[in-house]
């Protein structure tokens, strides 16, 4: 199946980094400021609460082949406010990115085209208006990227990606 | 006890051992400076006349005594002239806290009158920074602060102190012990377990034939003198120092090299260009010490020892890295290795030093009115016999206190590396002072540096502090100049300086004032100098355009330093500061 082959292509030089750290106002701006100052050049960035309120988790995506994925982790490690670091890249981890892409709709055949495309990708259709449809996609980086070439034939609107999250095996 | 936010902080530095602190008052700080009236038998403060010296101060007390150094000043401008001084003290390690008044906090993020955004604009120049709105949060951050700033890695921590949360009260208990969810002071070491790395540092050790031992500060830092000096003894390895790594050992031992660098003696860098092995301890392989990385050591191995994990690999990649303080690291290693001496390699580097006299200023005979800078570095040295603490600026006079002085006192010298900051000297010498009164102290500046930090005259004389300044007047940036004429075609832009009459502006402090032109005055003027009892300024005016050697010019390998050509049979032709002036 597609889907399979897309997801079984990891890019070798793509790292993971899992980075919890405290829940202060501040703590991305240090975060940020660390990878800009030392001119680490970062993939995506994805931040969100955990389940302990104290705690936000950050998932970072490095591009190793520029970056030295050992450097940033050992600086992330550094930061007061950075309680953990991991380094996912060669552990078993599930990742995901999630992404909204909204398709201009020309013709009435075209939003079934679409409904089929999506459903191939095991995504779905989450909003249709006269001469547009969106839809919701989860998965690995690669996926999204393939759906959205699909549908570039029909003209994409506009897209929004989270960003990489992940997290291990177990 | 019920305490306002002003007293929280006092009692905090009187919790903490300070002493001393540096600082200036101003609108955001006055709480905290009225309930400082309160406490003056137990905090001396010590006004300065520019808030950047109230932190080079610090620092420099940090690096002369080994305790945190305090400095407070204002909000907004007060707080933004601090920036240098963190920087100074983030890239040379030193343990300090900051305290900085700002606008209330109903009226932060308002651009009230000197409001700065300090915690945003500090971020990259300090270990860590707090803003604190909430008195509540006052002693704990403090707290913080103090361990943040001297565990592991030291470094500058700025605690931002809303004005209104000084006058608040709050219910105080000294704060004992520290526990903080993300910050560990050394980095554990993870997988690769210690007794494995110890044992292959201990293989490469005994089996290396050429080894060079580069020692940087993180041996003064872990006070782990004894330790170096036994690994070294027992290891018949010579050291090379970094610049800040200089008083790690004495430079009267036979093992020790001197310094490495740009600047290093010869020998030095060909040593370690030659090198089978290098153990880096405390060091983190500066641009300054390696030259162009590309030839950097070729044929060495590395063992890289350092307390911070994101040095290790970062400049030069180590086989064998080890994340630890030297002294731990040292005391289990010295143990392991081999008793060995390096008879070969010792002659073999002997041959390399053999023309460092001949091509010695030292050498060169002159005519009697003329003083070169080198020559009062090496008068200080005879006249105190390197009993005293010497602070020096940075540039030219910087490199030749290094070369011809001889460093025979544990962390003597007290100088900015990593950031080269001019101007410290002076307030360096004021925090020195403090940290250690009972020893003769030294400011070494150039006439530029000197002019910086000026105003720090009235800060020594109020204080009533026995400082000796050496002020090296060639009229010039002369660092600058050198690499104008090295690499600019001798093209000088904005390097040449109009001085005042330093010995009239030391009379107008009060100050005595004395000059010299050639050695016999320099030696009399150094000699009345140390007989007099109180802050004496000497201008040496010395030779314009001597050039420090040897130096590695940018882009170039450790064994294609330029070199001072062996010594002419006369002066005159060829000798770089008798050229013809354009």
């Amino acid at each position: 199946m597609l889907i399979d082959r897309i997801e079984a292509q990891q890019n070798p030089t793509k790292h993971t980094l899992v980075a919890l750290v405290e829940n202060k106002p501040g703590v991305l701006n240090r975060v940020a400021s660390l990878m800009r100052r030392r001119n680490f050049n970062i993939d995506s960035l994805a931040v969100g609460t955990t389940e302990d309120p104290a705690v936000s988790r950050m998932t970072i995506v490095i591009d190793a082949s520029r970056t030295s994925a050992a450097m940033v982790e050992r600086n992330l490690y550094k930061l007061v406010n950075v309680i953990d670091v991991q380094d996912v890249t060669n552990l078993p981890t599930v990742v995901r990115e999630l992404a909204l892409i909204k398709v201009r709709v020309n013709d009435a055949t075209h939003r079934g085209e679409i409904k089929q495309i999506a459903d191939m990708f095991q995504s779905r259709v989450v909003d249709v208006a006269l001469d547009s449809c969106m839809i919701e996609v989860t998965g690995e980086e690669q996926k999204v990227d393939s759906i959205i070439k699909v549908l570039e034939a029909y003209g994409i609107v506009e897209v929004v990606r989270t960003g990489r999250i992940a997290m291990t095996r177990g | 006890m019920k305490l306002t936010g002003a007293q929280i902080i006092l009692e905090t530095l009187i919790q903490q051992g300070v002493t001393t602190i540096f600082g200036y008052p101003g609108g955001a700080t006055l709480p905290t400076y009225d309930a400082l009236f309160d406490y003056q038998d137990r905090i001396h403060h010590v006004l300065v006349r520019h808030e950047e010296n109230a932190a080079l101060a610090a620092d420099a007390y940090f690096r002369a005594t080994g305790k945190v150094g305090v400095c407070m000043v204002t909000s907004g401008p007060g707080a933004t002239n601090l920036v240098t001084g963190l920087a100074n003290a983030m890239m040379d390690s030193s343990a300090m806290v900051a305290i900085t008044g700002q606008v209330p906090s109903h009226l932060v993020g308002t651009d009230a009158f000197q409001e700065t955004d300090v915690t945003g604009v500090t971020l990259p120049v300090t270990k860590h920074n707090y803003l604190v709105m909430d008195v509540n949060e006052l002693a704990q951050v403090l707290a913080e602060a103090f361990y943040i700033a001297k565990s592991g890695r030291p470094g500058p921590v700025l605690v931002d102190i809303c004005k209104d949360v000084q006058q608040k009260m709050a219910e105080y208990t000294p704060i004992t012990s520290v526990q903080m969810r993300g910050y560990r002071a050394i980095k554990p070491q993870g997988r690769q377990d210690m007794p494995y790395l110890l044992n292959r540092a201990k293989d490469l050790i005994d089996s290396a034939h050429k080894p060079i031992i580069l020692a940087g500060q993180g041996i003064k830092h872990g006070k782990a003198h004894d330790e170096f000096r036994e690994f070294v003894e027992k290891s018949g390895i010579p050291v090379a120092t970094t610049l800040l790594g200089i008083g790690v050992l004495s430079e009267e031992h036979p093992l020790n090299l001197r310094m490495m660098g740009m600047h290093g003696e010869a020998y030095v860098n060909q040593a370690i260009a030659a090198a089978d092995l290098i153990i880096a301890l405390g060091m983190r392989f500066d641009d300054r010490v390696t030259g162009n990385l590309k030839t950097y050591a070729k044929n060495a191995r590395v063992i890289h020892v350092d307390i911070d994990a994101a040095e290790i690999g970062k400049i030069v990649p180590a086989e064998v890295g080890i994340v630890g303080s030297v002294k731990d690291v040292l005391r289990d290693l010295t143990p392991m290795v081999e008793a060995r001496k390096h008879p070969a390699w010792l002659e073999q580097i002997d041959e390399w030093r053999s023309d460092t006299k001949a091509r010695d200023l030292m050498s060169v005979e002159l005519p009697e009115n003329m003083l070169l800078a080198p020559q009062v570095m090496r008068a200080i040295w005879e006249a105190t016999q390197g009993e005293c603490t010497v602070c020096t600026d940075v540039g030219q006079h910087q490199m030749w206190e290094t070369q011809y002085f001889q460093h025979t006192r544990k962390n003597q010298l007290l100088t900015s590396g990593g950031l080269g900051t001019m101007g410290f000297a002076l307030p360096a010498a004021i925090g020195a002072k403090f940290g250690r009164p009972e020893d003769e102290v030294w400011a070494i500046v150039g006439d530029g540096g000197f002019q910086m930090s000026l105003p720090e005259l009235a800060t020594i004389v109020q204080e009533g502090l026995n400082i000796k300044i050496a002020v090296i007047n060639n009229n010039f940036l002369g660092m600058v100049r050198q690499w104008q004429e090295l690499m600019h075609n001798r093209r000088y832009s904005a390097v040449g300086m109009l001085t005042p009459d330093f010995v009239k502006v030391a009379q107008a402090y009060d100050i005595c004032g004395m000059r010299a032109t050639n050695l016999k005055e320099a030696r009399e003027i150094i000699r009345q100098a140390r007989e007099h009892n109180g802050p004496v300024l000497m201008e040496f005016v010395v030779e314009k355009e001597t050039n420090v050697f040897p130096m590695i010019q940018p882009g170039k390998s450790l064994d294609e330093m330029t070199r001072r050509p062996i010594q002419p049979a006369a002066l005159g032709g060829g000798f770089d500061f008798m050229k013809e002036k354009s």
